[in-house]
């Protein structure tokens, strides 16, 4: 068996952890458990381990040299520190990252807080849709009286913004 | 207000009191977030770090909960002040190894920090005595309010707020509660507990996080993902999960007194001879010590009126905590001899063991 790591050297360590169920297993060459701290368990968390690791395969299936155009950040610079260069790094890499997440959370959609200036934005865009659903509706009823209401609705939540 | 202040005087979370205290030693709740509009602490150059700073430093200082704060540049704190800060869990491990560039700020009761230019660009952090999560979640929940509305953060609709590590995304919080269990160590069903709490999806780690020794029988629970799920229910999550370990620790320690009495109270004693007698003692030995000494008085083997001596210690006999008070950097082998000194001294009136009296006795050491 090869190493997960190098993926040269023939694999001497085994790991496996059940992490929510799910069985995670790693193959390791001497030289990269070593590196990786496996040696020293009291420095070792297979789990960061396994989302290092995971991170960078999952990564390098975005393919080439892409850089983040906000920072400048690249694959290679994840692949190094397991962490993202900036905000923007999260659109950059969204294919590659959304599998990664998948894997880590226990779901793929933010359910908690909202920033409250966000979210009044976000609650407006949600009005507007509704609106210019209804309006369409309206107008295709040939409900013009409705529409027009309508219509002027839409147009002070949009002077509003 | 100087860093003497602080430093001279312990956090309220280690004098303060909670539910479930004799199990749960304290709660810790921590947000991350970001700028929308700058690179990642670790990914930021030393001047883009800097402005950073400079935007949140003064909107962190701004807020009501910060009156009378106690705020500071990292690169003006010594490694020995900074040591102290994360022995009380007041700033992370890796915060500590920061310079130019991090700063941080808390309050004057020393229950919330908030960390500027650590992994993320703000880690805001709750700290409790007892099991009281719930709270600590509103009260830095109350911060983070405050400062979205003067700090525009990184957040994505589908995926909540962005981290440096994805690890963190969604709500960027983790919770976690430190408990004491050396009853469920004594009696080996340590790695059960924590088999089956990783396997629910909350990790167990030592005292001082991720990858640190379980030292003085403490291990903190806490939440391993943050996507997926509302704030409130992690929560709720985790603590329905700590209330379990509570029971089971309870039990535990009703079966040693009924089938182990021996093996407990041997343990008990010789924390009390060792402590009592020794002129040196390692920081590793004396948590573990300590521990049953603490176990003790949840027992009623001690008085309860020693809890606080005794907690402290805890605090005390941590390698900075202990050479905080003298001038010249000690020697590992020094510090061993003044652990031991300061441990028997505090220790002098503590009286003998009461082995007939031990029994389980309510949670909150409100019975009589």
């Amino acid at each position: 068996m090869i190493c997960d790591v190098c993926k040269q050297n023939q694999a001497t360590v085994f790991l496996t952890q059940i992490v929510d169920g799910k069985m995670q297993k790693v193959n390791l060459c001497e030289s990269c458990s070593k590196e990786k701290g496996v040696t020293d368990p009291t420095g070792f968390a297979l789990a960061d381990l396994l989302l290092g690791l995971g991170a960078a395969q999952e990564i390098e299936k975005g393919g080439g040299l892409v850089k983040c155009p906000v920072c400048g950040f690249s694959q290679a610079d994840f692949k190094k520190t397991g962490r993202l260069g900036c905000a923007s790094c999260y659109e950059t890499f969204s294919d590659a990252l959304d599998s990664l997440i998948k894997g880590m959370h226990k779901g793929t959609e933010h359910k908690g807080k909202v920033p409250s200036r966000l979210a009044r934005t976000m609650e407006r865009e949600q009005q507007l849709k509704e609106l210019q659903r209804e309006l369409r509706k309206a107008v295709a009823d040939e409900n013009y009286e409705s529409a027009a209401q309508l219509r002027d609705r839409i147009r002070t939540i949009q002077a509003d913004r | 207000m100087a860093i003497h202040n602080i430093l001279s005087n312990s956090g309220e979370w280690l004098r303060g009191e909670g539910p479930h205290q004799k199990i749960v030693v304290s709660s810790r709740v921590r947000l991350a977030r970001n700028l929308r509009d700058f690179a990642f602490p670790g990914w930021a150059k030393r001047s883009e770090r800097i402005s950073i700073l400079e935007t949140i430093k003064p909107q962190v200082e701004g807020l009501s909960e910060m009156g009378d704060a106690y705020s500071v540049f990292s690169q003006d704190l010594s490694a020995l002040e900074k040591q102290v800060l994360v022995e009380r869990h007041l700033i992370s491990r890796e915060h500590a190894a920061k310079g130019v560039g991090s700063a941080v700020v808390m309050n004057k009761k020393q229950t919330l920090s908030v960390m500027i230019n650590e992994e993320d660009h703000l880690r805001i952090q709750g700290i409790r005595a007892g099991l009281q999560l719930k709270n600590v979640f509103k009260m830095v929940d109350k911060v983070d309010s405050g400062l979205e509305e003067r700090l525009d953060f990184a957040f994505h609709p589908r995926l909540g707020y962005l981290t440096a590590c994805p690890t963190n995304v969604g709500t960027g919080m983790r919770a976690s509660a430190m408990v004491h269990l050396p009853a469920l160590v004594l009696s080996e069903q340590i790695n059960q507990v924590v088999q089956a709490v990783n396997k629910i999806g909350l990790a167990v780690r030592g005292l001082y996080g991720e990858g640190t020794e379980a030292l003085g029988n403490l291990f903190q629970v806490s939440n391993q993902t943050t996507l997926g799920e509302r704030e409130e229910d992690i929560i709720e999550r985790l603590n329905k999960v700590i209330l379990s370990i509570i029971e089971h620790e309870r039990n535990a320690r009703q079966m040693l007194l009924q089938k182990r009495p021996n093996t407990l109270f041997d343990h008990i004693g010789r924390g009390y001879g060792i402590l009592r007698h020794a002129y040196s003692i390692t920081s590793k030995e004396g948590l573990n010590l300590l521990s049953f000494i603490k176990l003790g008085i949840d027992l009623h083997v001690f008085p309860e009126n020693w809890r606080r001596t005794i907690d402290e210690l805890f605090m005390e006999t941590q390698p900075a905590h202990l050479q905080k008070g003298s001038q010249a950097k000690l020697a590992a082998d020094e510090r061993d001899f003044v652990r031991a000194r300061i441990v028997r001294e505090r220790l002098t009136d503590f009286p003998k063991p009461d082995l007939d009296g031990a029994r389980l006795g309510g949670e909150n050491g409100d019975e009589t």
